[in-house]
């Protein structure tokens, strides 16, 4: 009897890899392919595309593709622009949108509920609706910088940036999160004199290590994936993120290795930021809690 | 004393030069071939040796990607944001005309002259873009391929007519040699449609829009010629001569070449790439005359004013500047594109007397035909492109063409009729 419920489990474990394996082969070979596709050259590249080989390291193979991309376009200097331009707008955006939610969690004022259901509401509204009305604005907007006064945002950082740090999103995942944070917490530090400030600093953000986690990726998405913003806002090549970079290397005859290494290279952050928020992720998880 | 001489000297002509690099009007211009290395030096050249040939402009290059081009000038018009020079796809420049996105180029008529028509940007009888180049389109084969099928080796003089060429179709199928007889080009989208295949249309007799009035498209886009164009287009790919939308990019790219196609509709930029994948009996064939003439896309890439620019004279200097036959030549060594003048052409490497790619210069000079020079084009187009994608997908054909009509009316409407 021992021994059959053995082999079920056994079987079972076996399954479960399997399933796991095919899943895992599923998501990581359009990675696979886009890196092996990144040392052949075009014609290789093309006629693979049709075989096993196109997830293999055969052939033609060799670095010429990335020598190619750093030739055609500022590749770096894209990279950069989004990097920081993502980063900073992250920053940003997890300290102010878990701001206005710890507003909307714990703080007692009129019309709360009604302003959190218009930030909320405004999750339906696609950008594109509102990107023209956005660019006319931006175009207008008055700024103080070291360069002394100036009117009009475009072709700047801040314009890849302000516009993009307050989001419903991010607000509602930060406010239902502190919604099933104990209230007990609060209540205590309340009643030991703690200031609001306090509260949100010592109390409320250390334990938001998986909301700050998911924002900050969902976030991070959402700005290096950017594309139609920076195209209307941005026409100097000195701010330019990656995404609009991607079309210097769409030509009469398109060079699809080059593609390949271009978005390889610009792959890199994206996986850098998961793997580093993942384990933050896991290490808040493990020490969320509240002890009796 | 020797000092003294020397930092006056220096300060003189330090004064000297910023004096006349303050007298020099800045004139941004923007171009769409960010990513284009070869086009984009032979372009800083050519604006390396215009600001230092002349003490009044100061032309600086903005590239963008040629892809978001389009958008990212429409996005900058209406931010108030529009650069002095800017370069237009010869078929957008009268909507952005129009739009007052561009106005006239003050260039004289005598900086023209000897300029293939298609080059020249006309709306409303003036001149609003000039282009270094045209591109064309042509039939791609080889000779072994006609001599194997018997079909008869069509000129500029004779092409072949419908009947021929759907002979010549249906001999490449039968031969089992080809997974297919004729690659017209259906995984490129966007303006390769209207670009590629209205001449077609207007070969059989109709055409995108009514080109008397601009004002509609009845009849030209739905009447008896253009329903023999739709019956025509959708057998392509009922009788399996040609792949349809799903073809796979990579086979449009080198298909061809590999002799997965017995012909292929293909432009001038493509002929290098053949010529030096080794085919040696590579052809370069008119487009068949389906009984109104044969006709090709024309107008590429212009360079004109913004609408708001102050200066349009600085950029009719720069035009004129870069009219140049040696810029010219040095364009289509470059970058494979037909040079706009002869004398050019007869300075290529390819285009010359008995260069690989001589003939596209002649059906650039005889067969081009613009598209309609209207504002409303640009709509038109994409309609177009819509209409020809479901008649290949097996629409049909009175209904679709009746329907695009309606839309590029409702458009043309709408917009009061784009000042026509």
């Amino acid at each position: 009897m021992a021994a059959i419920s053995s082999d079920n489990r056994g079987l079972r474990l076996v399954m479960r890899y399997t399933v796991l394996t095919l899943i895992a082969i599923i998501f990581v070979f359009p990675l696979v392919f886009m890196v092996m596709s990144s040392f052949k050259p075009d014609l290789q590249l093309l006629r693979d595309t049709s075989s096993i080989r196109a997830f293999l390291p055969v052939g033609d193979i060799s670095l010429n593709n990335y020598f190619d991309a750093f030739d055609r376009a500022p590749v770096g200097l894209f990279v950069f622009n989004s990097v920081l331009v993502t980063g900073l707008t992250v920053l940003f955006s997890l300290f102010l949108c878990s701001m206005a939610a710890f507003s909307f969690a714990f703080l007692e004022w009129k019309g709360r509920n009604i302003l959190l259901s218009i930030v909320i509401a405004t999750l339906i509204v696609p950008f594109e609706t509102i990107a023209i009305p956005l660019l006319l604005m931006v175009s207008k907007l008055p700024w103080i910088g070291f360069e002394g006064f100036s009117v009009g945002w475009l072709n700047t950082y801040r314009v890849q940036i302000i516009p993009w740090i307050a989001d419903g999103l991010t607000i509602f995942l930060f406010v239902q999160y502190f919604k099933d944070l104990p209230r007990d917490l609060i209540e205590a530090s309340r009643v030991e004199g703690a200031s609001w400030w306090q509260i949100y600093t010592k109390v409320v953000m250390p334990l938001s290590g998986p909301v700050l986690a998911t924002a900050a990726i969902l976030k991070f998405l959402v700005m290096y994936n950017q594309y139609l913003w920076p195209l209307i806002v941005v026409q100097e090549e000195t701010y330019r993120p990656v995404m609009v970079g991607l079309g210097y290397f769409f030509q009469l005859n398109t060079a699809w290795g080059e593609i390949m290494a271009y978005l390889t290279i610009i792959t890199v952050p994206v996986l850098a930021f998961y793997l580093v928020l993942q384990r933050a992720f896991i290490a808040s998880i493990a020490s969320t809690g509240v002890k009796g | 004393m020797k000092l003294k001489t020397t930092l006056a000297a220096a300060l003189l002509g330090s004064t000297g030069f910023a004096g006349m690099a303050m007298a020099q009007t800045e004139l941004t211009m923007w171009y769409h071939g960010g990513g284009n290395e070869v086009e984009s030096n032979i372009l800083d050249g050519i604006v390396s040796e215009f600001n230092a040939a002349q003490t009044d402009w100061m032309v600086t290059v903005e590239s963008f990607p040629q892809g978001s081009y389009n958008d990212s000038v429409v996005a900058a018009a209406l931010a108030g944001n529009l650069p002095c020079i800017l370069d237009v796809d010869g078929p957008v420049m009268p909507n952005w005309a129009w739009a007052g996105y561009m106005q006239a180029l003050p260039i004289s008529e005598a900086a023209l002259e000897g300029h293939l028509d298609a080059t020249i940007g006309r709306y409303n009888g003036e001149v609003y873009s000039v282009g270094l180049w045209d591109a064309a389109v042509a039939m791609y084969t080889r000779q072994s391929t006609l001599d194997a099928l018997g079909v008869r080796t069509p000129s500029l003089d004779e092409p072949w007519s419908l009947e021929e060429f759907n002979a010549a179709l249906a001999a490449a199928k039968a031969s089992g040699d080809f997974e297919y007889a004729f690659d017209v080009g259906m995984a490129w989208t966007g303006e390769w449609y209207p670009y590629a295949f209205s001449p077609f249309l207007q070969s059989f007799g109709g055409d995108i829009v009514d080109r008397s009035t601009y004002l509609t498209a009845e009849g030209a886009l739905n009447g008896d010629a253009a329903l023999a164009f739709g019956e025509w287009w959708q057998s392509l790919f009922t009788e399996g001569y040609a792949p349809g939308t799903s073809q796979d990019p990579a086979d449009r790219d080198g298909g061809f070449v590999e002799g997965k196609y017995a012909f292929s509709w293909n432009g001038n930029w493509a002929g290098k790439v053949a010529l030096e994948s080794g085919i040696d009996d590579l052809l370069f064939l008119p487009a068949p005359d389906f009984g109104n003439g044969s006709t090709i896309g024309a107008a590429s890439w212009q360079y004109g004013v913004s609408g708001t620019w102050e200066h349009p004279e600085g950029a009719a200097a720069f035009v004129e500047h870069a009219l140049q036959d040696n810029y010219l030549a040095a364009f289509s060594d470059g970058i494979g594109l037909i040079p706009s003048t002869a004398e050019a052409a007869a300075m290529s490497q390819d285009y010359n007397e008995g260069g690989a790619l001589e003939v596209f210069f002649e059906l650039s000079n005889q067969q081009a035909l613009v598209r309609p020079v209207t504002p409303g084009y640009v709509v038109a187009a994409k309609v177009f492109e819509k209409a020809l994608a479901d008649i290949a997908n097996g629409a049909d054909v009175a209904d679709t063409l009746d329907a695009a009509v309606d839309e590029i009316d409702s458009d043309i409407e709408s917009n009061g009729g784009y000042g026509h």
